[in-house]
């Protein structure tokens, strides 16, 4: 379980991150499983030796992600980077706005774009997503074949989405699509991800000037004004931008590509995914998509400002603290089976976009993208077929967003 | 039973308006919850449960005795 000479006392603690297991891709690190089933809460061993907290209880994780006590600022000595500091300067992590910041600043920003994802505002937006759907999928049916979904329709409808709402030219998606990707990598080198990150930013804050000269009824419109009004600086308007670019598409695709070959293993799920006619079946298959495939793995990352107690341990002020959601959605005392997917389990309770305050502002689009986009697919090409074996699958080990860098399909 | 909303906690992911529209809505500019039914109807009250324990910021407090 550990590559150090293995101690024979209780004190061995597991290293982290631990490795998927590619026999089992869709499946968490069977050394975080194993963890998981010793207790909820346990220390971990990291980078540079650091020891923070792996928290995999479904209970503890919801409590403590509603816990003022804990901080998302990464400035915090003891927060437990996401990325190797070899691939880092310290503290040199990209600025992404309120993602990073803890409340009442992170509430006073977010909740000046929130109302743009209300459940109402959202819906209305079915019928114009449906559309683009369509589009994207009539282009891929007019295309040769074997083609990459993740190209052809994954990347491309979110983003379209994305953009429509922002007010970016969707004609600039290479651009954006490449720096995006390349600010998730855990991989890229410090260097190369502030190198994206300014470039994101400059793009953001140029188009956010162009809409000050001349607003429109789009949210970096709605940025320029709160700018014009003294409540946002250019530079917290433009990082913002950055942080709903990345956050509207990344995410999305990867769930959409990664949910589609998921499925594709299970063909009774598709076809009644495919098949239905009450709208219930394919939110409810949704929401088992999203506890199953939990792409944002790797951990929420905290740090503790106060002691806590939870789950017979204390985390000490000053730990860092790893909330892996991929664990607690296999949580069996929630999830019954729980490494079984089953699209008709009501699934509402899992942590696929995080919890407390930081929950995904985006997750009404998001879910909504993805109701439209599996049926509307299996519908419209009911052949469809992975054109490579899984074994040759590319799946995303090294993103801090879980995925497929490609898919080939044919039909 | 007795609803109360913590608006200072909710991160406005209206999931109690999906699944309670009769008693939960949400703030047009913000997105916060707005609570409708203080003390919901009999045949409101399992979906009032679901929402309160669904909700991701934990915003939502009932007390059954009221
Ligand atoms: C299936 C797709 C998605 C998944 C799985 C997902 C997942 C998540 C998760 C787990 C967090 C919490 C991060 C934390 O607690 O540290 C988060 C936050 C966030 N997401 Fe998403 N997301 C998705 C789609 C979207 C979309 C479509 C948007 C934009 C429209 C978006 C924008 C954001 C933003 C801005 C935050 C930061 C919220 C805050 O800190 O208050 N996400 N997301
Ligand atoms: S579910 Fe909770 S966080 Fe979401 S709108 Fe309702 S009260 Fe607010």
């Amino acid at each position: 379980m550990t590559t150090h000479p293995v101690p024979t006392d209780t004190t061995a603690i597991p290293d982290f991150p631990a490795p998927r297991s590619a026999s089992c891709p869709f499946a968490p690190s069977p050394q975080m499983r194993a963890l998981a089933d010793g207790g909820p809460v346990s220390r971990v061993r990291s980078w540079g030796g650091s020891t923070p907290w792996v928290v995999t209880g479904h209970a503890e994780q919801k409590a403590l992600l509603a816990d003022p006590r804990l901080s998302v600022d990464f400035a915090n000595p003891g927060f437990p980077s996401p990325v190797d500091p070899q691939y880092s300067h310290p503290h040199a992590r990209p600025d992404l706005s309120f993602v990073g910041m803890d409340d009442v600043e992170h509430a006073r920003l977010r909740r000046m774009i929130s109302g743009t994802f209300t459940i109402k505002r959202v819906e209305a937006m079915r019928p114009g997503i449906q559309r683009m759907t369509d589009t994207f999928i009539d282009e891929m049916l007019d295309g040769p074949k074997p083609v990459d979904l993740v190209q052809a329709l994954a990347l491309p409808l979110p983003s379209l989405v994305i953009s429509e709402l922002l007010g970016v030219p969707y004609a600039d998606h290479e651009f954006f699509q490449t720096n995006s990707k390349t600010l998730v990598s855990a991989v890229a080198t410090g260097e190369q991800r502030q190198t994206a990150h300014a470039a994101l930013s400059q793009y953001l804050d140029g188009l956010i000037g162009e809409k000050i000269a001349e607003p429109g009824d789009d949210l970096l419109s709605k940025l320029g004004r709160h700018v014009e009004a003294g409540e946002l600086t250019r530079r917290e308007a433009a990082t913002m931008g950055v942080l709903l670019l990345l956050g509207g598409h990344e995410t999305t695709a990867n769930m959409i590509s990664l949910g589609t070959l998921l499925l594709l293993q299970h063909p009774e799920q598709l076809a009644a995914i495919r098949d239905a006619e009450d709208q219930h079946v394919v939110v409810d298959s949704v929401e088992e998509l999203l506890r199953y495939l939990s792409i944002v793995h790797l951990g929420r990352r905290r740090t503790a400002v106060e002691d806590i107690e939870i789950a017979g341990k204390t985390i000490s002020a000053g730990e860092g603290v790893i909330l892996l959601g991929e664990l607690a959605n296999r949580d069996p005392l929630v999830f019954e089976d729980p490494d079984r997917l089953d699209i008709t389990r009501n699934a509402r309770q899992h942590q696929a976009f995080g919890g407390g305050t930081h929950h995904c502002i985006g997750q009404p689009l998001a879910r909504l993208e993805l109701q439209v986009l599996y049926p509307t697919l299996f519908r419209r090409i009911p052949t469809l077929r992975a054109a490579v074996p899984l074994e040759e699958t590319r799946f995303k080990y090294d993103a801090v967003i879980y995925g497929l860098h490609e898919l080939p399909v044919t039909w | 039973m007795k609803i109360t909303v913590d608006e200072e906690k909710c991160c406005g992911a209206g999931q109690c308006v999906l699944i309670a529209p009769e008693v939960f809505d949400q703030r047009d500019d913000d997105g916060i919850v707005v609570l409708l039914e203080a003390e919901p109807a009999a045949e409101h009250q399992d979906v009032v449960r679901e929402s309160a324990s669904v909700c991701p910021a934990a915003a939502i407090h009932l007390d059954e005795k009221a």
